[in-house]
């Protein structure tokens, strides 16, 4: 049993999956919020943006880790997501901050609704993701 | 506390806002309450209370009879002599703050009020209760009234059966009971040579029985795509039509019945107004058609103020009416209405000065400068920009107007903020040297640039604190500072038939402008008036986000164009005395069970059903689109009702609300006999202007194909017999096929004819803000015979003989060699003379002895004393009564060059990019069949 580098980026990713657990949920509770009217789309807005891009780099970073690492059937699970938010950063609305979601078009039915999947979808990975990072960490750590 | 504040807040409202602002709420001390609140954290709080103000409307004190039902306790009290010993003890109980006094006319009494303000803090709900069963003890009490017209409400209850609760069962069986109706007739379209009616189409008539037909609200403010809407949204999905409303709520109305009550009367847990569809269950309960909670009438209520007479509520001009107005009471403001306030953001460089509108723009003010609506608070400023901004200084007592000029365009500063929007009443004197002088002002400048973002955030931060309307003149791409733009367009690109790129914005400066200037009320309309591509796609955000509207003059010019400047003198007309409605909000409610889903038009949506409006104008229209979330089965009417709340330029605080009823069927036939295509069409060009900017325009323009396949093969496949003998349509979409390809060769959407991309992009800004009635003309325009006018058939309209020539189809085969046709397309008028025409027409109408001596370029009719010519002008002008944009009318000769424009729109016909109306039904026919 050794302390390698692959165990310390499993450790690494495990934490750093509970911080986006907590972005999904945040995501959820903030576009529930909007349906149910409590909030002003361009408050919400100017709240989520900034936390779009820290997302999207928290996950691609560990995706990196687990590059050197050499883990490749991990990131080969992240690779969906993280080609997703490639994507879903390059088809965003003309924006000249940073982040997604345009509080013009945002009440729009669709793209609210669409959001919410995104945001359950997301927790639901995240939180497997988790679980399988510990798994992966025990594992890496008996193993060797 | 004397002084009554003119603005009250909503209660929670002042819960949640610190005392010394409610100090400053003096009555009438307009600037003192400017400055007190102006230091909240603008944009988004201001936001925040104006949702709780429509909210107020919404929701959050649903759970007590408070804020706007709150007079409703006062009359009790004084009426009944009874009270609500809970409510009271609450109140008393709760920490209250300083009861503020009301504006309330009616000596009003303390305790009640206390009782109002502190209700929404303490605890809601349980004091509903006894409120609630409060109901009963009045009717018992007062129970010699309510005795005495007892058998008169019994009558009313059988006069709705529809509407009554047992009935639901009934209604529905009525309906299937009918005959198949007219509009379900199947068409053979192939086969149908002349399928456009002669008489223009009208919205079909909901199926309902004749009592709610008559309550019904005009389709002109108010339409649906479904006249009967469908159960389930299966069903829908199965009819393949759309699903949504055409909303005009600001239309001018010669007839509106005003209602200046305390008790504005509204449901109390979906705050629905009352109206025509509520279901009276006795004289002292009624039961909310929307949510269908059952609610207390509330005494005052009982009295009806048209007959003077007492107990008969379902004869209030709310329940008689489906479209009204109320007079808010101060439960509806935030602040005290503000003023009308006008600001004018000119352009000034070289090449506007060279266009030389600001003489058309300065005359055409300075003729209405009276008749702009507004009080005696009306403000009004200009600003002028070229690559500096120049600020006016108009200040009474000045002699003569000031100018500033700030060069600083990276960060711009207000150099006198106090008076620079002056009192239009009071400096009178010098706006008018300003509006005499300005024209020729710039006369010899040679600055090219033109510094609008700048300029722009000049005007919001001098709009910020009143709100009101901003008029931005520009005439060419803006070159200097925050939001500067770059040519996009291609000119080889114009006629291309596959990708039209940059109908979106280059930039979110604008659109983030406009944002801020509707969140501090304050809406900018546009007016550009340019010779070359000016991106309007980015230009026109500053108008749609913050519910101004824009107007487009291509190459414009006094001289070389004289009809876009008698054009745009027109529009100035009607813009600066057309109604204005301030700071308003619109919200739109419908039957439990559905749910807006998209809205169209410019406005900013604030929540699922609350549009911001900054500013509300007669011309603005809009479009919903609808989704059916829950199944609709245990109802047979739903109903749909926007509720527009606005300050006038009086000063008054005031809601429009329409109401709209439509029954509910359970067969894909009767959705089919209820469609209404006008109002569908013009839902798809909305979609479709969504789909081109957000995906492509061939996208949005296989949409539009697929929508007729789709809604006919889907019709087809009910009618299995009818399969193999051709194009079937039902009556009812038997136009559906037309107007699709009308639209495809609508500027907006067409491909492979040189379009610029400027006018593209206005095309699709009108489709997105124009009524329907208008727009239909922009989609369809109306083709007649002019020759030949009689009195036949003709209507009167103030004392005027108005002939009505039947409408013919928009292809060349009428263009006969002998005739003269009258082409309406909205905007623009066009006559077009064939080379035969009659020379006693071409004398008696025109004024020219033949043919060839009429001129080229002809855009009036002479005023002639004969009959012909009185019919065609009489019949001219009756068309361009109402219209929100002036028509300019062109004569064209039959073989002269301009016939290109009007040949356009002969939509029928084949072109080189374009199929003709038979093979695109060839075409349609082919999709079904595969």
């Amino acid at each position: 049993m050794a302390f390698t580098f692959a165990a310390f980026c499993y450790m690494l990713a495990l934490l750093l999956t509970a911080a986006l657990i907590f972005f999904a949920i945040w995501h959820i509770i903030a576009f529930d919020e909007l349906k149910t009217d409590y909030k002003n789309p361009i408050d919400q807005c100017n709240t989520l943006n900034p936390l779009v891009l820290p997302e999207y780099l928290i996950h691609a970073f560990f995706c990196v880790m687990f590059l050197c690492a050499a883990e490749w059937l991990t990131l080969a699970l992240n690779m969906p997501l993280l080609a997703y938010h490639v994507w879903r950063y390059m088809s965003r609305p003309v924006m000249s901050g940073p982040g997604l979601y345009d509080p013009t078009t945002i009440m729009n039915a669709d793209i609210l609704a669409y959001c919410q999947k995104e945001g359950w979808c997301k927790l639901a990975f995240y939180l497997l993701a988790f679980f399988y990072y510990l798994y992966g960490m025990i594992y890496v750590l008996v193993s060797s | 506390m004397i002084t009554a504040h003119q603005g009250c807040m909503v209660p929670e409202e002042v819960y949640h806002k610190d005392p010394q602002v409610k100090e400053g709420m003096q009555f009438g001390d307009y600037v003192n309450n400017r400055a007190s609140s102006a230091p909240t954290p603008l944009s988004s709080t201001s936001d925040d209370e104006e949702e709780e103000e429509e909210d107020e409307e919404a929701g959050v004190d649903s759970s007590s009879t408070t804020s706007s039902a709150s007079p409703m306790p006062n009359s009790y009290d004084a009426l009944e002599g009874g009270c609500y010993p809970d409510m009271l003890s609450s109140s008393a109980s709760s920490p209250a703050p300083d009861p503020v006094p009301e504006p309330d006319p009616t000596p009003a009494l303390t305790t009640s009020q206390s009782s109002k303000i502190a209700k929404p803090f303490g605890y809601g709900y349980p004091t509903l209760q006894p409120g609630y069963q409060n109901a009963t003890p009045p009717l018992t009490s007062g129970a010699q009234p309510s005795n005495t017209v007892y058998p008169g409400f019994q009558q009313y209850a059988q006069q709705y059966p529809a509407v009554n609760q047992l009935s639901s069962s009934l209604g529905g069986l009525s309906l299937q009971s009918s005959p198949p109706p007219e509009s379900l007739r199947p068409v053979n379209l192939t086969q149908e040579r002349n399928i456009l009616p002669p008489t223009p189409v009208w919205a079909p008539v909901p199926n309902l029985n004749l009592d709610l037909k008559k309550l019904n609200c005009s389709p002109d403010s108010f339409r649906c795509t479904l006249t009967n809407i469908p159960q389930t949204q299966a069903l829908l999905n199965k009819a393949k039509l759309p699903l949504g409303l055409l909303l005009h709520p600001f239309r001018d109305l010669t007839q509106l019945p005003v209602i200046t009550s305390n008790t504005i009367v509204r449901c109390r847990s979906c705050r629905t107004y009352i109206n025509p569809f509520v279901s009276f269950i006795d004289q002292r309960r009624w039961k909310c058609n929307l949510c269908y909670r059952v609610n207390d009438v509330p005494e005052e209520f009982m009295y009806n103020p048209l007959t003077r007479s007492y107990g008969e509520p379902h004869k209030r001009p709310e329940v008689q009416n489906a479209t009204v107005e109320f007079i808010a009471s101060s439960d509806y403001m935030l602040r005290p209405p503000q003023p009308a306030v006008y600001l004018f953001v000119l352009d000034v460089s070289h090449n506007a000065v060279e266009a030389g509108y600001l003489k058309i723009l300065c005359q055409s003010l300075l003729e209405n400068l009276d008749k702009l609506p507004g009080d005696s608070r009306t403000r009004i400023g200009f600003i002028t920009f070229d690559s500096t901004i120049h600020f006016y200084n108009l200040q009474e007592g000045l002699s003569q107007p000031q100018m500033l000029i700030v060069s600083d365009i990276d960060d711009v500063f207000l150099p006198t903020p106090d008076s620079l929007l002056v009192n239009l009443y009071e400096s009178k004197e010098l706006i008018k040297d300003l509006l005499n002088a300005l024209p020729n002002m710039f006369t010899n400048t040679r600055e090219t640039h033109s510094a609008l973002g700048p300029a722009l955030q000049a005007a919001f931060k001098l709009m910020s604190p009143t709100g009101g309307r901003v008029s931005v003149f520009q005439t060419q791409l803006p070159s200097l500072g925050a939001g500067l733009l770059q040519s996009r367009e291609d000119p080889n690109q114009r006629s291309s038939t596959k990708v039209v790129q940059h109908l979106g914005p280059a930039t979110d400066f604008y659109k983030k402008l406009a944002l801020d200037c509707s969140g501090q009320q304050t809406a900018v309309d546009l007016f550009l008036l340019s010779s070359q591509y000016s991106d309007l796609a980015s230009l026109a955000c500053m108008s749609k986000y913050s519910a101004g509207c824009v107007y487009y003059y291509p190459s414009f010019h006094t001289t070389h164009n004289p009809s876009q400047a008698e054009k745009l003198q027109k529009d100035l007309k009607r813009y600066f005395t057309r109604k204005i409605g301030f700071e308003a909000v619109m919200r739109i409610r419908c039957t439990k069970g559905l749910s807006m889903h998209t809205f169209h038009g410019n406005f900013f949506v604030r929540s699922t059903d609350l549009l911001s409006l900054a500013n509300i104008n007669p011309d603005a229209g809009f479009a919903v689109q609808l989704s059916i979330e829950e199944s609709l089965a245990d109802t047979s009417l739903v109903c749909f009702q926007t509720a527009l709340l606005y300050t006038s330029s009086k000063g008054e605080r005031r809601i429009r609300v329409h109401t709209l009823c439509l029954p509910v069927v359970n067969s894909l036939a009767d959705v089919y006999a209820g469609a209404d295509v006008q109002a569908a069409i013009c839902l798809l060009a909305n979609m479709a202007v969504d789909r081109s900017i957000s995906s492509s325009l061939s996208d949005a323009r296989d949409a539009l194909v697929n929508a007729v396949v789709d809604s006919l093969s889907a019709y087809g496949s009910t009618v299995p017999h009818l399969q193999h003998s051709g194009l079937m349509a039902p009556t009812s979409l038997r136009l559906f096929p037309l107007y699709v390809l009308a639209l495809l060769k609508q500027k907006a959407f067409r491909t492979g004819t040189s379009t610029r991309l400027d006018d593209r992009v206005y095309a699709m800004c009108q489709i997105k803000c124009q009524p329907l009635v208008h727009l239909m003309k922009m989609i369809h325009p109306n083709l007649y015979r002019i020759d030949r006018l009689t009195d036949e058939g003709a209507v009167h309209v103030n004392d005027r003989v108005v002939p009505q020539p039947p409408l013919q189809k928009l292809s060349a085969e009428k263009l006969t060699r002998e005739g003269a046709l009258l082409m309406d397309c909205g905007s623009v008028f066009y006559i077009w003379i064939g080379k035969g025409c009659d020379n006693n027409f071409i004398e008696d109408v025109l004024g020219f002895p033949d043919f060839a001596s009429i001129p080229q370029k002809m855009s009036h009719l002479p005023e002639l004393g004969t009959l012909s010519s009185e019919r065609a002008r009489s019949f001219i002008t009756w068309l361009k009564e109402n219209r929100p944009l002036s028509p300019i009318l062109h004569v064209v000769k039959d073989e002269s060059p301009a016939k290109m424009e009007f040949f356009q729109h002969l939509i029928e016909d084949r072109t080189e990019a374009a199929l003709s109306y038979y093979e695109f039904l060839l075409h349609i026919h082919q999709q079904i069949c595969k």
